[in-house]
C-alpha cells in the first residue's frame, strides 16, 4: 500500500502570503475554485493503492482545516489526518518526528508533497519510475527544468543522464549548478531539532545511488505570494480540460460571457451582460452586476462586483464590495511566456524604495467606492476606502 | 485671421462659396455667410506679425468707414458683452477700450492698472512680483480706426509696444469684464473654461441643456448624438455631433467632439476625446487626457493624463501623465 506526506507548514510560513492568510490558513485558499490542498488530495486519492494521506504541520487546530479535512475524507474515501508538529521542525524533522506514523502498516513507498506548489503531480509516473530505476530502497525527486538564472533560486539538481541518478544536490547555490531543480520546494528557516530535508538529506545522499530524479515537463509551480496564487489558477483551470471539465464554465443563454477558463461557484449569482475571463475563479455567493469585467482574478466567497466594474489581475477578499465604474487592477508577475522554463519570480515588496507593481488583493471584508481606481495596491481587511490609491499598501 | 464679432457657440458647417484669391499676405477670402448675415474675410499673415502686425496687414478692410472696431483673441471664452464694450468706448470717446477681468493669481500675466473712476489706463505691469493689481489683459479690445496709424507691417507686440504708448497719451481705457473668463489654450484650462461656459448657458439659455435621467448637473448634446441605456453624463459635459456613448457609460467634466464613439461601461473625467477617436469598453480616462483626432483606445485600458497625437492606436495602459507621439 502507499501514503502521502503533505507538509503543509504554519502561520510563521508563508507571511507572503499576507493579508489573504489572516482570513485562511495558506493551504486552504481556494486556488482554481478548490482549497489549495484539495489539488494534491484529489491527485494522491487517483494513484492506485493509496491509503493514507498525512498533513503535517504546525498550525493550530482549526474550524477550517478540521471541516476541511472531514470533508476530504467523506469524498475520497480515504483516511486522511492531521499531524501537527510541537514547532516547526523544517521539511525533514515533520517526516522524522512521525516516522512511526508514517511507517506503520509498511507501506511500500510514500510520496512527500509540499502543500504550496502547484502541479500536475505525476505520482503514477514517478512510481513506475522508481521501480525501473536504481534499488528497491532508493528515493525519487520529482525535478522539472528552469532557465539558468533563476534556477539559482531553487535546489539544483545534477543528473546522471543515463541512470538518472543524482549525483549533486545544492541548494540555491549561488552560482550555476543545473537547470534541473527540485520540485517539493523550498526549506524553511533553520531551528533546534528541525532537519531540511534538502540540505540535509538530498545533498547527503546524492551520488550515493540512493536518489534519482524523475523530470517532468507537466506544469509546476510554486505558490509564495499572492500574485503566484493567480498564476497557479490559470494553470490549475487549464489542467480541467482533462481532469474536471465540469468545474470550467461555459457561454449558456442567460449566463455571461465567458473568455478562455473560468471557474464559477454554483451559488453565485451573475450578470448575463458580465463579461469573465479568461483565468477567472468565482467562489461562492458572489454577485455580479450588469456588464462587469473580470479577467486574470480570484473573486473570493460573498464578494460584490456592482454594475460596470473592471477587475483585472486581482484577488478581490471574502464579502468585499466594489462600487459602481470602480477600476481594481494588479499587475501580473507571471514568468515570461517566451520562455518555457521560466518561473514565476518571488519579487521582493520594495524594490528603490517603491512598492513594485503587482497583483492588487483587498482583504476580506474590503468596500471599494464607486467610480474610483484601486491600481497594484493591497488592501488590509476590514477597510472602507473614501478615494482611488495607486501602489500603495492600505492599512 | 478671424475679425468679426459673431458668437462663438455653434460649430456648424456654414454653407458658403469660396472665394481663393492668389496666395499673397492679405486677403484671401471673402464671402457672405448666409446664416449669420455678415462678411468673414480671412486676412493671411504668411510670416506671423505678432499681436499688432495682423491690424496693419489688414488695413484696407478695418478703414472701410470710421467706425470702430472690434480685436478678439481667439482663445478667450466668456459672455463676449459687445454692446456693454461699444457703449463704454463711445463715452469715453478715446481711441482703444482694453476689456480686462480678475483673477486670483496675477503674478502669472500682465497686470493693468487703471483709475477706478472711469478707467483711464496708467500703465502695464508684466508679471509683478509683489501685487500691483488684479486685473489682467482679458484679450478683447476695441479701437478706432485712426490707431492704426501707431503700428507698422512688422512683427508687433501689441502688449509691449502699441499700449504703453496709447496709456502715455492718456487714449487707452479699461473696462470690467463682469462675467466669467477664461484663456482656454491649454487642456486643462480648456475644461475649466468648459464648465463656465455651461454654467453661464444654464442662467442665460438653460433649455439648450440637457436634463432628465442619467443626466447630472450641466451638459449639452447636440440633437444628433446617441446615448445608450444606464449611462450617468454630467455633470459639465459637452457632447459633439454624431456622437455615440455605449450603455453603462459615465462621463464628468469632459467634451466629447463630433463623431467620437466611447463603448460600454467606459468610465471619463477631464478628458478631451478627439473627432472621430473611439474609445474602447471598460476604459478608464483620467486627468485631463487628451485624444487628438481619429485615435484609438483598446478596451479594458487605464490612461491618466495621457496626451495621444492624432491617428495613433493606444494598445497599453498609461499609468502617468505623458504625451504619446
Amino acid at each position: 500500500m502507499l501514503k502521502a506526506v503533505i507538509l503543509i507548514g504554519g502561520p510563521q510560513k508563508g507571511t507572503r502570503f499576507r493579508p489573504l492568510s489572516f482570513e485562511v490558513p495558506k493551504p486552504l485558499f481556494p486556488v482554481a475554485g478548490v482549497p489549495m490542498l484539495q489539488h494534491h488530495i484529489e491527485a494522491c486519492a487517483k494513484v492506485p493503492n493509496m491509503k493514507e494521506i498525512l498533513l503535517v504541520g504546525f498550525y493550530q487546530p482549526n474550524e477550517e482545516l478540521t471541516r476541511f479535512l472531514s470533508n476530504a475524507q467523506q469524498e475520497f474515501k480515504i483516511s486522511i489526518r492531521y499531524l501537527q508538529e510541537y514547532a516547526a521542525l523544517g521539511t525533514g524533522g515533520g517526516i522524522y518526528h512521525f516516522r512511526d506514523q508514517i511507517v506503520s502498516g509498511s507501506p511500500e513507498a510514500f510520496f512527500v508533497l509540499n502543500a504550496d506548489v502547484c502541479s500536475e503531480f505525476p505520482l503514477p509516473e514517478m512510481l513506475s519510475f522508481q521501480k525501473e530505476h536504481g534499488e528497491p530502497n532508493s528515493f525519487v525527486i520529482l525535478g522539472t527544468t528552469a532557465n539558468r538564472k533563476q534556477s539559482m533560486n531553487y535546489g539544483c539538481i545534477v543528473e546522471n543522464e543515463e541512470t538518472s541518478e543524482v549525483m549533486h544536490y545544492v541548494e540555491k547555490p549561488s552560482t550555476f549548478v543545473s537547470d534541473i531543480i527540485n520540485c517539493v520546494g523550498g526549506p524553511p528557516p533553520v531551528r533546534g531539532d528541525a532537519i531540511r530535508l534538502e540540505q540535509d538529506i538530498f545533498t547527503a545522499l546524492a551520488g550515493q545511488g540512493k536518489l534519482y530524479v524523475y523530470k517532468t515537463l507537466s506544469f509546476w509551480s510554486q505558490i509564495k505570494s499572492a500574485g503566484s496564487a493567480i498564476y497557479a489558477s490559470r494553470l490549475y483551470l487549464n489542467q480541467y480540460h482533462k481532469t474536471h471539465p465540469e468545474r470550467l464554465a461555459s457561454n449558456k443563454e442567460g449566463g455571461p460571457k465567458i473568455s478562455g477558463n473560468v471557474y464559477i461557484h454554483p451559488t453565485a449569482n451573475i450578470d448575463p451582460t458580465a463579461v469573465l475571463g479568461p483565468n477567472v475563479s468565482i467562489g461562492t455567493g458572489v454577485t455580479i452586476g450588469a456588464g462587469v469585467r473580470v479577467r486574470e482574478s480570484i473573486i473570493l466567497h460573498g464578494a460584490t462586483l456592482q454594475d460596470h466594474s473592471c477587475v483585472l489581475n486581482c484577488i478581490v477578499g471574502w464579502d468585499s464590495t466594489i462600487g459602481k465604474w470602480a477600476r481594481v487592477e494588479g499587475t501580473p508577475s507571471d514568468p515570461n511566456p517566451n520562455d518555457p522554463y521560466a518561473k514565476i519570480d518571488s519579487e521582493t515588496l520594495f524594490r528603490d524604495g517603491k512598492l513594485t507593481p503587482s497583483i492588487t488583493i483587498l482583504g476580506c471584508n474590503v468596500t471599494i467606492p464607486s467610480e474610483v481606481i484601486i491600481l497594484n495596491s493591497i488592501v488590509l481587511p476590514h477597510k472602507d476606502l473614501n478615494r482611488s490609491f495607486k501602489n500603495q499598501i492600505i492599512l | 485671421m478671424d475679425e468679426d464679432d459673431d458668437d462663438d457657440d455653434d460649430d456648424d458647417d456654414d454653407d458658403d462659396d469660396d472665394d481663393d484669391e492668389d496666395d499673397e499676405d492679405g486677403l484671401t477670402c471673402d464671402l457672405v455667410s448666409p446664416q449669420l448675415g455678415i462678411r468673414i474675410s480671412l486676412s493671411h499673415e504668411r510670416e506671423p506679425l505678432g499681436t499688432a502686425g495682423p491690424l496693419a496687414l489688414a488695413r484696407e478692410l478695418l478703414t472701410v468707414d470710421n467706425e470702430p472696431f472690434f480685436v478678439l483673441n481667439s482663445d478667450v471664452i466668456c459672455d463676449f458683452p459687445f454692446q456693454e464694450m461699444l457703449l463704454f468706448h463711445q463715452n469715453h470717446k478715446k481711441e482703444g477700450t482694453i476689456v480686462v477681468t480678475r483673477v486670483e493669481e496675477p503674478s502669472k500675466y500682465g497686470v493693468v492698472v487703471f483709475e477706478t473712476d472711469g478707467g483711464r489706463i496708467h500703465r502695464f505691469v508684466e508679471k509683478p512680483q509683489v501685487f500691483v493689481s488684479n486685473k489682467i489683459n482679458a484679450g478683447m479690445y476695441i479701437f478706432n480706426p485712426s490707431m492704426l496709424s501707431r503700428i507698422q507691417l512688422r512683427p508687433t507686440s501689441i502688449e509691449k509696444e502699441i499700449f504703453p504708448v496709447m496709456a502715455e497719451e492718456g487714449q487707452l481705457y479699461a473696462m470690467e469684464l463682469q462675467g466669467f473668463w477664461m484663456d482656454i489654450g491649454q487642456p486643462k484650462d480648456f475644461l475649466t473654461g468648459m464648465c463656465m461656459y455651461l454654467q453661464s448657458l444654464r442662467q442665460q439659455a438653460p433649455e439648450r441643456l440637457r436634463m432628465g435621467p442619467g443626466f447630472l448637473g450641466n451638459v449639452l448634446v447636440d440633437p444628433t448624438a446617441q446615448i445608450g441605456e444606464n449611462c450617468t453624463i454630467g455633470p459639465n459635459v459637452t457632447i459633439g455631433a454624431g456622437v455615440v456613448l455605449e450603455d453603462g457609460v459615465r462621463i464628468k467634466r469632459c467634451t466629447v467632439l463630433k463623431g467620437a464613439r466611447v463603448r460600454s461601461h467606459s468610465w471619463l473625467e477631464s478628458c478631451i476625446v478627439g473627432w472621430s477617436s473611439s474609445v474602447g469598453q471598460w476604459v478608464r480616462m483620467e486627468n485631463v487626457t487628451v485624444l487628438g483626432e481619429d485615435v484609438i483606445v483598446n478596451d479594458e485600458l487605464y490612461l491618466n493624463g495621457a496626451n495621444v497625437l492624432p491617428h495613433k492606436s493606444i494598445n497599453d495602459s498609461v499609468p502617468e501623465p505623458r504625451i504619446i507621439m
